[in-house]
């Protein structure tokens, strides 16, 4: 896979809900290509899809049609456990709220993706060192999360989304339940990463994300209103 | 990883944890107890009746040995024709009687044993020594202490008493030379054993040359069932039981026990899987958003049931370590109860401990442990990721 081609290609995205007898069309015909190295930010009014297709392009969510192809894989047509395998090892998850495992220790959250791809304890402690110090939890490794402010739990969730250096960051309101300072943070942190190398996609209702991020995507009623690169980039 | 995360999961909440392994520790301690009430009556009769090694008990026809008051006619002449029986080694009659001692004008009774002092099989010296004269006799502790007989004591004993008349009959004076174990008396049972002649004698005309009961020890490497045969064809007005026939009888009058034993057992297992069941439904619940997490972050549904099924197997070995600790104090101690339950030996342990008892519960509770945790875990762990995250978001 050459570095020219795009690391995510969406081709006409649907995705139906039935909500009892109501079916809702959460996402309708979205097609994206998304660089190696991007930074995107998708938004738009709640309920417009953007969620969903954050869920679908990671895999964690079925289209009802379309395709999703990351780094020339078709994860739409995995099963079960190759597309788990898949994120593991390709793609890193952030969620608005956190979703740390409240009976691990902050270093300890960082390394379970890494244990899950079984990589050597001693390599792995190492790792979720480097990582909480690259978020700048040095001194924060053994405490649990409920011993950590909400900014600091997204800091160990940004960590433990990079612990298997995925080629491709999803991040879902990660400033959501944040304050505006915390949250400004949180966006310096997410723009190092992609300065870093790695592909960075947000669903986001805060402007000053959306600002920090190089392309921005509009969506509205479950389709693609607008999708431009930022000034100046 | 796997087990630190059951770990930690499981340390979480302490208390919740706590109790439910309490309560699968008191569900294996009934369990054990069962499994060791269901075998422990058998192993120990079984003990009891090779402890002296003898293999063969000739009783009155159709009855068990000591069933009746019945007894063998021509003694001497049954104890020759099992001398001529080929295999049969020892022989060791046995009549049962009464001896009534008179001690500072009270009369003590006991049970009597007449054995043949040199091969009998029916107690253990604890003291002194066993009856080596006619006038000798041995006695339990319960019967040393109701009548304040030291060793070396010679007492007026008789071996019938006529309630009317107030007369003993077959009197005689006896010399304690013994403190001994009866091994097949009950609890409590005041017993005395002394020469089999003598007690015969002092009987009368009703005991002459009788028995009440032989036992035989058959040469080592003989065949118990071709001897039984041999003795039964040259004994045919009296019954031969083996060991194995009279664990057989054993097996008929203890089937409620055993039943009992199975059903209640089965209902602690029941209890202890529900309660993990209950523990693990609640505890997946509670975490639904954590586990659609780490799917979506890469760890694959097996590994998830692992973990949860591992806490439900830690919870379940935990407790059924300190629930075998529990139910051996508990066997103890309802052992120590029904010690005193009549007409049984007092030798004779309802609850026996046997390694294969306790890895027999492990083992069941463990199953219990991992089927209890798969249900829930796989569940959980199949849940739609984005639908089950978007429910936990709006909570």
């Amino acid at each position: 896979m050459s570095d020219a081609e795009p690391l995510l290609v969406a081709r006409d995205l649907h995705r139906d809900y039935h909500m009892g007898d109501e079916r809702v069309h959460a996402v309708r015909g979205v097609s994206l290509e998304i660089a190696r190295g991007d930074s995107v930010a998708i938004v738009g009014p709640s309920g417009c899809g953007k969620s969903t297709l954050l869920n679908l392009l990671g895999g964690i969510d079925h289209p009802t049609s379309g395709a999703v192809t990351i780094d020339g894989e078709r994860i739409d047509l995995m099963r079960d456990r190759d597309a788990t395998r898949f994120r593991l090892r390709h793609i890193g998850f952030v969620f608005q709220r956190f979703y740390l495992m409240p009976a691990l220790t902050a270093i300890e959250n960082v390394e379970l993706p890494m244990a899950e791809a079984r990589a050597p304890r001693g390599a792995r402690v190492e790792r979720a060192r480097e990582l909480l110090t690259y978020v700048g939890l040095a001194g924060r490794h053994d405490h649990r999360p409920a011993q950590l402010s909400g900014g600091e739990q997204q800091r160990v969730a940004i960590a433990r989304a990079l612990a298997n250096r995925p080629q491709l960051v999803l991040a879902d309101e990660p400033t959501g339940e944040l304050d505006a300072r915390t949250g400004a943070e949180m966006i310096g942190l997410l723009g190092r990463v992609n300065a870093d190398g790695t592909t960075v996609v947000v669903v986001t209702h805060d402007e000053d994300l959306a600002r920090a991020a190089k392309r921005v995507v509009h969506m509205r009623d479950g389709v693609v209103v607008d999708d431009r690169r930022q000034d100046g980039r | 990883m796997l087990f630190r995360l059951a770990w930690a999961t499981l340390t979480r909440h302490r208390a919740r944890t706590l109790l439910a392994m309490l309560g699968v520790a008191v569900s294996a301690a009934m369990l054990l107890d069962m499994v060791m009430l269901s075998s422990g009556m058998r192993v120990s009769f079984r003990s009891l009746l090779l402890s002296r090694g003898f293999q063969l008990r000739i009783a009155p026809k159709g009855t068990l040995p000591f069933d009746t008051d019945a007894t063998i006619p021509d003694a001497s002449g049954v104890t020759r024709t099992l001398r001529a029986v080929p295999g049969v080694a020892t022989i060791s009659p046995v009549l049962g009687g009464q001896l009534h001692v008179e001690v500072n004008g009270r009369a003590i009774t006991s049970v009597a044993l007449g054995v043949d002092p040199r091969v009998q099989g029916d107690y253990e010296v604890l003291a002194g020594r066993s009856p080596a004269a006619p006038n000798e006799f041995v006695a339990s502790d319960d019967f040393l202490r109701a009548s304040g007989v030291r060793l070396g004591d010679t007492v007026s004993a008789a071996a019938g008493f006529d309630p009317q008349l107030r007369s003993y009959a077959g009197q005689r004076r006896l010399v304690l030379v013994g403190r001994a174990r009866f091994l097949y008396m009950p609890a409590e049972q005041k017993s005395v054993a002394l020469p089999i002649p003598t007690l015969q004698a002092m009987r009368g005309s009703d005991a002459e040359d009788r028995a009440s009961l032989f036992m035989v020890r058959v040469s080592p490497g003989a065949n118990v069932d071709t001897i039984l045969h041999r003795v039964e064809t040259a004994l045919p007005r009296v019954s031969v039981v083996s060991t194995e026939t009279a664990m057989r009888q054993v097996d008929e009058r203890l089937s409620y026990f055993r039943q009992l034993a199975v059903i209640l057992g089965a209902v602690s297992l029941g209890v202890g899987f529900l309660l993990v069941t209950t523990l693990v439904t609640v505890s997946v619940n509670e975490r639904l958003g954590e586990i659609v997490v780490m799917r979506a972050l890469g760890v694959v549904r097996g590994r998830i049931v692992q973990q949860i099924v591992l806490e439900g197997v830690a919870i379940m070995v935990i407790g059924a370590l300190v629930g075998l600790g529990l139910g051996l104090g508990t066997a103890r101690y309802l052992n120590s109860i029904l010690a005193a339950f009549p007409g049984l030996p007092a030798a004779i342990d309802f609850f026996v401990f046997e390694p294969r008892d306790a890895w027999a519960a492990l083992g069941m509770l463990t199953v219990a442990g991992i089927v209890a945790g798969i249900y829930p875990s796989w569940r959980g762990a199949s849940l739609p990721i984005a639908v089950t995250l978007r429910e936990e978001a709006v909570g």
